[in-house]
């Protein structure tokens, strides 16, 4: 009994940091990843109150989640399936009996002073995920756990200079936000990933959000906080040059830092590299690594000291004596099971032959995060070679410049189908359709309104396209009769003839007045 | 019907609504004045919502005079609360200066079924803070008194209670017993209270204590009005995750049947003899004995492990305590003060002003005991060493129902100590558990009924009774036929030897 | 073992959140001992191989369906609130985040 009491490691100026290169070729790195995820039940876990975000404050709580004296939690049946749904999409082993357990500590945001948590009986446990990275190769992150616990309500800081934590007067706390259920998803510590562990952070964290979307057990908006990423990274003394060798994986790991805030997949890369870079700085300087809470800062580029992690922090877990234990049994399980959708790695495989994409094109739609976009689109009219053009193309080089994620161009499946047909109809050409989706990035509406308002179209070569309709119209006349006795549906079979005549350069739209004004002016 | 509406049954009062000989308001305003008469010198009450139950009243006899025929049996009798159940609009301190003035927006589950069975609440009852205590001595508000000698503690922590239905203040309440703070009381006030199966009431609503072991019961003044309000309040909720989902037992008829015959009733050796005060001892053989004659079989059952019962208790409790009493602390109600001598403190150094301003000595105490037997390196041998010990007393109980139908014991090892006596002693304080302890750690009922006056003091004993767990009605039927047997022997109920209380002399106005 | 130093007692107070005055820890630390060394006799109870109960009966599964109750309103919620401000509770200073 002997503990020191918290305390916190100072603010000091900016971190020296090593270049990437001199990192790696020193030093072996260990990767740990901590998702929380928030579930998109519609109540809370422990109580009925709803979940949606951005509502007034305080109003979405009731005696269960503010903690008031008396209250008693009971769980959400939504909740403990999601988890469920997930231990086995992350191919864990279920718990036949598990309990929740209460993680005492002391924080203003928090109503019950303690969090109802799991801790040594966590309801999934045991898995993986492979995530494929971005030279075609698969890796295998090994996933430790994944159990239930609830969010913490939010503070607002008021004063102070910067409106941040250090240095604000008093503070505002709204517990909507308290009682969300989350997941809790920790890998096993990765050992042999060298210089690539901060492309499979990204890239798991990208999976797990593909996997989670698939699921339907959370809208995973990073930055609406649905998905949080804690990233672990310690660093030790590199043996040769094979980061899985087995003298490598007998170097004692080093002191790690758990880096928080890391809020959209590029972050969660760089926040990795930077804290790599900033260790081996340490390190190399022979000093050592303090193991402490850092946190990332977007802006900058830079983590910064949080609190210290010190032998102190003693949360005395002990099982929730307000919840009964969860025992899933064998038919519960299999039913869920029987539910969850194609695991996205089959789905891309079948996904990749459906559309006739090249190894290399898959990868880089995969790697775009493009896949359900592209999916998307093509249900939406257009053609797959088309949907890869735009998503894996010139969306994702300006989501890319822009550090956005690709759904979150503002840009919808249903506008880059409508752009893909008005460049397969022949109406724009690429340097147009590239105009039309700037206006269309601007506000400015969908493709075909943004055309016509922009008056960009390619110029019609009505005399060889009359032509052809003409020869068209002469050879069906049954059709044209039928036109003309009022179905004009039968339209569309001689508009076909004429594309196929035209080999598609034709603008269906146009083909389609001229056969109108020629078989039944009168119905122009 | 007794012609005093204070001294009355509450069965009594309510077959005497039902045939409409009395009014609703009536008996809340009897009792409101016997209230205003007795409870300066007994403090059963920590708050008296005079209006409150007087308007349930009138609202009770309005439903009857519109021949409202939904209207519940127990419609108009009026009931006293523990502090520790959440009242909608009335003050809830459980005991404790960190609630005071705390006014819940929300009703107990308990609380909402004695509503809308049309009981007028007449005030919450006194008890000692979070329930940690055995003579009401832990009270931040001062302790209630013993109506059979002022002088002397009402039990704990439900002394409120007991004392309040012992004084004529109340015909019925409500207790809370973590340890024994339903049956302890009872004993030593010669009353009736039943904790039930542990899951049989709802404890949505109830502050608690330790979360494992809490259970919410009846206290009365007889077997049969217990078993009324056990009715009233029992059965499954929702809100609480450890409710049974099951009918309540037949306790209203067991208590009238009052029928031991061929019942094979258990003494357990553990709890009886050394330790036990000689009076206590002897009204137990006594009633007993009684029981026998009234055509049951007594054996003697063992259970080794209740030695370490207390043990385990006094491990386990401060465990779940510290936890559950840390959402005291000063940021969503309750009270808040700054540290002396520090401007501009942190939320940390207010919680930490806070709870040592706001919280008692018996609470700190508990809260850094469970704290400890918590923290790392120490939760296998205390609070994980006492949970296998519970579960060993569990078995003990298995093995000796397989054996008796019911168990039975003194309720507690001796009859009312003096105010202040054990109060620096804390384990003279807690060993008046050690009888009713166990069956809350297996979750099992139990009750406790008046046997007799101790010769050597003249103060009330009680006899437990423990049934394996939802065979709460078989506590009723042992129960109301002791209470048959001792009646006719005393020629009357024991609460009719009680002193008369000094009143106050005038009334207010 | 069951014996708690000074340090051991306002460390613990301090994990509690206690602001223990000097009087104070002093005097608990002499009575947590004389409780601590009459629970510490679960340690001789004969518990090999017996699994450890937390819950008096053997419930499992229970849940509610994912269905919206009515919340309190922010004036019920913020009714027993020290400080309040904005339909927010208002607190000191929190030292750090974690």
């Amino acid at each position: 009994m002997s503990d020191a009491p918290v305390s916190y490691a100072p603010s000091g100026g900016p971190d020296e940091v090593c270049s990437y290169e001199d990192t790696v070729a020193a030093y072996d790195p260990v990767l740990g990843l901590e998702v929380h995820v928030e579930l998109g039940t519609k109540t809370k876990m422990f109580c009925g109150c709803p979940t949606e975000f951005g509502a007034d404050p305080n109003t979405q709580v009731c005696p269960v989640c503010l903690g008031l004296p008396g209250a008693l939690p009971v769980v959400n049946e939504t909740g403990v399936e999601s988890a469920i749904k997930i231990g086995l999409a992350l191919n864990c082993e279920i718990a036949t009996w598990c309990r929740f357990a209460r993680k005492n500590y002391f924080y203003p945001d928090m109503p019950k002073n303690f969090q109802t948590s799991q801790y040594d009986e966590p309801i999934a446990f045991n898995g993986w995920l492979d995530v494929l990275l971005e030279d075609g190769s698969t890796y295998r992150v090994p996933i430790e756990r994944a159990h239930m616990e609830e969010d913490t309500g939010k503070s607002t800081h008021v004063g102070g200079a910067t409106g941040r934590i250090h240095g604000a007067d008093y503070s505002l706390v709204d517990y909507n936000r308290a009682g969300i259920p989350l997941i809790e998803i920790v890998t096993k510590p990765m050992t042999g990933v060298g210089d690539r562990a901060p492309e499979i952070a990204k890239a798991y964290v990208g999976a797990l959000r593909d996997l989670l979307r698939a699921l339907g057990v959370s809208d995973v908006k990073m930055e609406q906080g649905s998905l949080r990423c804690d990233a672990n990274v310690s660093l030790r003394a590199k043996v040769g040059d094979d980061p899985g060798s087995e003298a490598q994986q007998e170097v004692p790991l080093g002191t790690r830092t758990e880096t928080k805030n890391v809020n959209s997949l590029r972050s969660v890369e760089r926040a990795v590299r930077y804290e790599m870079t900033r260790h081996a700085a340490v390190l190399s300087a022979g000093q050592t690594i303090v193991q402490e809470t850092r946190h990332w800062h977007e802006d900058t580029g830079v983590t910064t000291s949080g609190r210290v992690k010190s032998d102190a922090e003693d949360y005395r877990y002990f099982p929730e004596p307000d919840l009964v234990p969860i025992a899933p049994d064998r038919e519960w399980v299999e039913r869920l099971r029987a539910s969850l959708p194609e695991p996205p790695a089959q789905r891309r495989r079948r996904l990749q032959e459906t559309w006739g994409f090249s190894d290399l094109e898959m990868r880089d739609v995969v790697n775009a995060g493009a896949v359900e976009l592209i999916e998307a689109t093509v249900a939406a009219g257009a053609t797959p070679a088309g949907a890869r053009k735009w998503w894996g193309g010139e969306l994702a080089r300006r989501a890319n410049a822009d550090g956005r994620d690709l759904g979150d161009m503002g840009v919808t499946p249903a506008a880059i189908a409508q752009l893909d047909g008005l460049v397969q109809s022949g109406r724009l050409n690429d340097s147009m359709a590239r105009q039309v989706l700037d206006g269309v990035l601007a506000g400015e509406g969908m493709p075909l309104h943004v055309a016509d308002a922009r008056g960009l179209a390619v110029v019609q070569d009505d005399g060889a396209l009359t032509e052809a309709v003409n020869t068209v119209l002469a050879a069906n006349p049954d059709l044209v009769d039928k036109i003309r006795a009022g179905k004009v549906q039968a339209a569309g079979a001689l508009i076909g003839q004429v594309m196929k005549a035209t080999k598609g350069q034709a603008d269906a739209a146009k083909v389609r007045q001229l056969i109108m004004d020629t078989v039944a002016p009168e119905q122009g | 019907m007794n012609h005093d509406i204070t001294r009355a049954s509450a069965a009594e009062l309510a077959d005497a609504l039902g045939r409409k000989e009395i009014s609703a308001v009536e008996v809340t305003q009897a009792h409101l004045d016997r209230i205003a008469a007795v409870d300066g010198a007994v403090h059963s009450y920590l708050h008296v919502d005079a209006h409150g139950a007087l308007e349930a009243a009138r609202e009770v006899d309005d439903r009857r005079a519109a021949g409202d025929d939904e209207l519940h049996v127990m419609a108009g009798v009026p009931i006293a609360v523990k502090d520790v159940m959440t009242t909608k609009g009335l003050p809830t301190t459980c005991g404790s200066r960190i609630l005071e003035g705390w006014i819940p927006p929300y009703d107990a589950t308990l609380v909402t079924k004695l509503r809308a069975a049309g009981m007028p609440i007449l005030g919450k009852t006194n008890m000692d803070e979070f329930a940690m205590g055995s003579s009401t001595e832990h009270s931040a508000y001062g302790p209630s008194r013993n109506p059979w000698d002022l002088d002397r503690i009402p039990g704990g922590s439900g002394g409120g209670s007991s004392s309040v239905i012992a004084s004529f203040q109340a015909p019925l309440a409500i207790g809370t017993d973590t340890g024994g703070s339903i049956r302890q009381p009872a004993a030593v006030t010669g009353t009736v209270g039943t904790k039930p199966t542990y899951g049989g009431v709802s404890r949505y609503g109830l502050v608690a204590l330790a979360s494992s072991l809490d259970q919410a019961g009846p206290c009365a003044r007889t077997v049969l009005d217990t078993a009324l309000l056990h009715a009233v309040i029992g059965g499954y909720d929702p809100r609480d995750s450890t409710s049974i989902h099951a009918p309540v037992p037949q306790v209203v008829r067991a208590a009238q049947r009052a029928d031991v015959s061929g019942m094979r009733i258990g003494v357990v050796k553990q709890l009886t003899g050394e330790g036990y005060q000689a009076g206590v001892q002897q009204r137990f053989d006594e009633a007993v004995a009684l029981l026998v004659d009234a055509g049951a079989q007594v054996v003697e059952v063992d259970c080794p492990n209740f030695q370490y019962a207390l043990a385990a208790y006094y491990l386990i409790l401060p465990s779940e305590a510290s936890s559950n009493l840390a959402k005291f602390d000063a940021m969503r109600y309750g009270l808040r003060v700054g540290p002396d001598g520090i401007p501009d403190p942190s939320a940390e150094q207010v919680m930490a002003a806070s709870r040592d301003a706001g919280f008692g000595d018996e609470v700190k105490r508990r809260i850094i005991l469970g704290t400890y037997a918590l923290s790392s390196g120490y939760y296998d041998a205390y609070y994980g060493q006492a949970q296998k010990v519970r579960r060993l007393i569990a078995q003990d109980f298995d093995r000796a129902f397989a054996q008796a139908d019911v168990l039975v014991s003194p309720t507690a090892p001796t009859t009312a100590f003096r105010v202040g006596e054990k109060l620096d002693d804390v384990m003279a304080m807690y060993l008046n558990d050690v009888a009713t302890i166990p069956a809350n750690l297996a979750g099992i009922p139990g009750m406790s009924v008046p046997s007799g006056l101790a010769p050597e003091d003249g103060l009330p004993t009680g006899l437990q009774i423990l049934a394996p767990a939802m065979a709460d009605d078989r506590l009723y039927a042992v129960g109301a036929a002791l209470e048959r047997a001792l009646h006719a022997k005393w020629g009357g109920p024991l609460l009719a030897n009680a002193p008369e209380l000094p009143t106050a002399a005038t009334k207010e106005a | 073992m069951s014996t708690l130093s000074r340090d051991d007692v306002a460390h613990l107070a301090s994990l509690a959140r206690i602001a223990l005055s000097d009087a104070e820890l002093d005097r608990m630390c002499g009575e947590l001992d004389v409780i601590l060394d009459a629970v510490a006799t679960v340690q001789q109870a004969p518990t090999e191989g017996v699994e450890p109960m937390s819950h008096p009966m053997p419930l499992t599964n229970v849940t509610r369906p994912d269905e919206v109750k009515p919340s309190l309103t922010a004036g019920e919620a913020l009714s027993g609130a020290p400080e309040a401000e904005s339909d927010r509770f208002s607190v000191p200073r929190i030292l750090d985040e974690d």
